[in-house]
């Protein structure tokens, strides 16, 4: 029986997006192998955060960079993009 | 003590994980996909880009509709916390009398939203509704099929009415936890009735409150079967609120990217609500 995802309406750019999505949750699997634990911390938002959480913040954050920089600037949407990965480093190292 | 770590107990969740990837991941996953093309219909896509996204994030149709969806939930959660708060407090502690109230709040909890909806609509016309009638009768001028004001009313009326019942179960949930020797030493402190409340009662239900204010504001947030009964989002767009828009969108104008758009920035917007308020409750617990 054929697998008919064409009602999905699958583009590259947002199955790219997906991936890259998927393989960020993989690479925390790995990470977690690796070092277990979770490497829980008492971060700058007075939170307890694991890696998970953080990832979480990165992510949630990053959705409101992108709207944020639709509705506001005027330049390409890959600066927001850039912005992000600084956002998510800072949240990785200081969250 | 040595504990035995065996993942395999993690197979156990993959019944869930696969519930959660047919109702939930595959269907935001199509709408992501909606949300960067346009479509004719016939299955047939073209990619646009972020377009809908900057058209709904300037539309002010969008910050209409999200400005009535605010005010709509901050307005019925400013009534239903502290209302059901207070009915919580009013109920007995225990006898038939618990019982009998416990059942009437729970009634309205019980009656599906359109039907509610349809309840509140034939009770509101003011030609043969009860409420409506009774209210022109008494010399206001009401009728909530053209007046604004009166649609909102009517609206936060109902809602207050169906929904109340669940913070008023919640609180009390919270209040017969406490246990009785809180009470009796605030009575030999003589503590007053506001002071009881104020550091016995309030910090023992805080916990049960925010789950309350959690799941009222996520149903309130989403609304959408009940005002559509009632009012159809009018008279004119004054009870347009941000499902009903995006129900309009989707399926009344078939502008399916731009309906997508407006789902992911609803969904963002919730997500973002509900994450703040787990980490506040969380915090709170391991405080």
């Amino acid at each position: 029986m054929a697998f008919d995802l064409s009602w999905m309406a699958w583009t590259w750019h947002t199955a790219v997006f997906f991936i890259v999505i998927a393989c960020l949750i993989a690479a925390m699997g790995v990470w977690e192998y690796v070092s277990p634990g979770g490497g829980p911390r008492h971060g700058v938002l007075g939170l307890n955060t694991t890696r998970g959480d953080r990832l979480f913040i990165s992510l949630l954050g990053s959705a409101y960079i992108h709207l944020a920089w639709l509705a506001l600037a005027s330049g390409p949407l890959w600066w927001a993009t850039v912005l992000c990965l600084g956002y998510a480093v800072l949240v990785f190292r200081f969250v | 003590m040595n504990k035995t770590w065996n993942n395999r107990a993690w197979f156990m969740v993959l019944p869930v994980l696969l519930i959660v990837a047919l109702n939930a991941v595959i269907p935001l996953m199509t709408v992501v996909n909606y949300s960067v093309q346009e479509t004719f219909g016939n299955n047939l896509f073209f990619f646009e880009g972020t377009k809908w996204f900057e058209e709904v994030l300037a539309s002010e149709r969008f910050h209409a509709a999200l400005g009535r969806q605010i005010i709509f939930t901050m307005t019925i959660l400013a009534i239903q916390i502290p209302l059901g708060v207070i009915i919580a407090l009013a109920m007995p502690k225990s006898g038939v009398w618990a019982s009998v109230c416990l059942v009437l709040m729970a009634l309205p909890l019980l009656i599906p939203w359109n039907v509610v909806g349809a309840m509140w609509n034939i009770f509101a016309l003011p030609d043969i509704g009860l409420l409506g009638y009774g209210l022109n009768w008494l010399g206001f001028s009401y009728n909530f099929t053209q007046e604004a004001g009166d649609a909102w009313f009517t609206i936060i009326l109902m809602d207050v009415w169906h929904w109340t019942s669940l913070v008023v179960l919640l609180a009390y949930a919270g209040l017969q936890s406490i246990d009785n020797a809180y009470y009796q030493a605030a009575r030999i402190d003589g503590a007053s009735t506001w002071s009881v409340f104020r550091h016995i009662q309030l910090p023992k239900m805080k916990n049960v409150l925010i789950i309350a204010v959690l799941l009222r504001f996520m149903d309130s947030f989403m609304i959408y079967t009940e005002p559509f009964v009632l009012t159809g989002g009018g008279p004119g767009n004054s009870t347009t609120l941000l499902s009903i828009d995006l129900v309009k969108a989707a399926l009344g104008e078939f502008n399916l990217g731009i309906a997508a758009a407006m789902s992911i920035i609803y969904f963002l917007m919730t997500l973002l609500v509900c994450w703040v308020f787990y980490t506040y409750t969380m915090k709170g617990d391991e405080a």
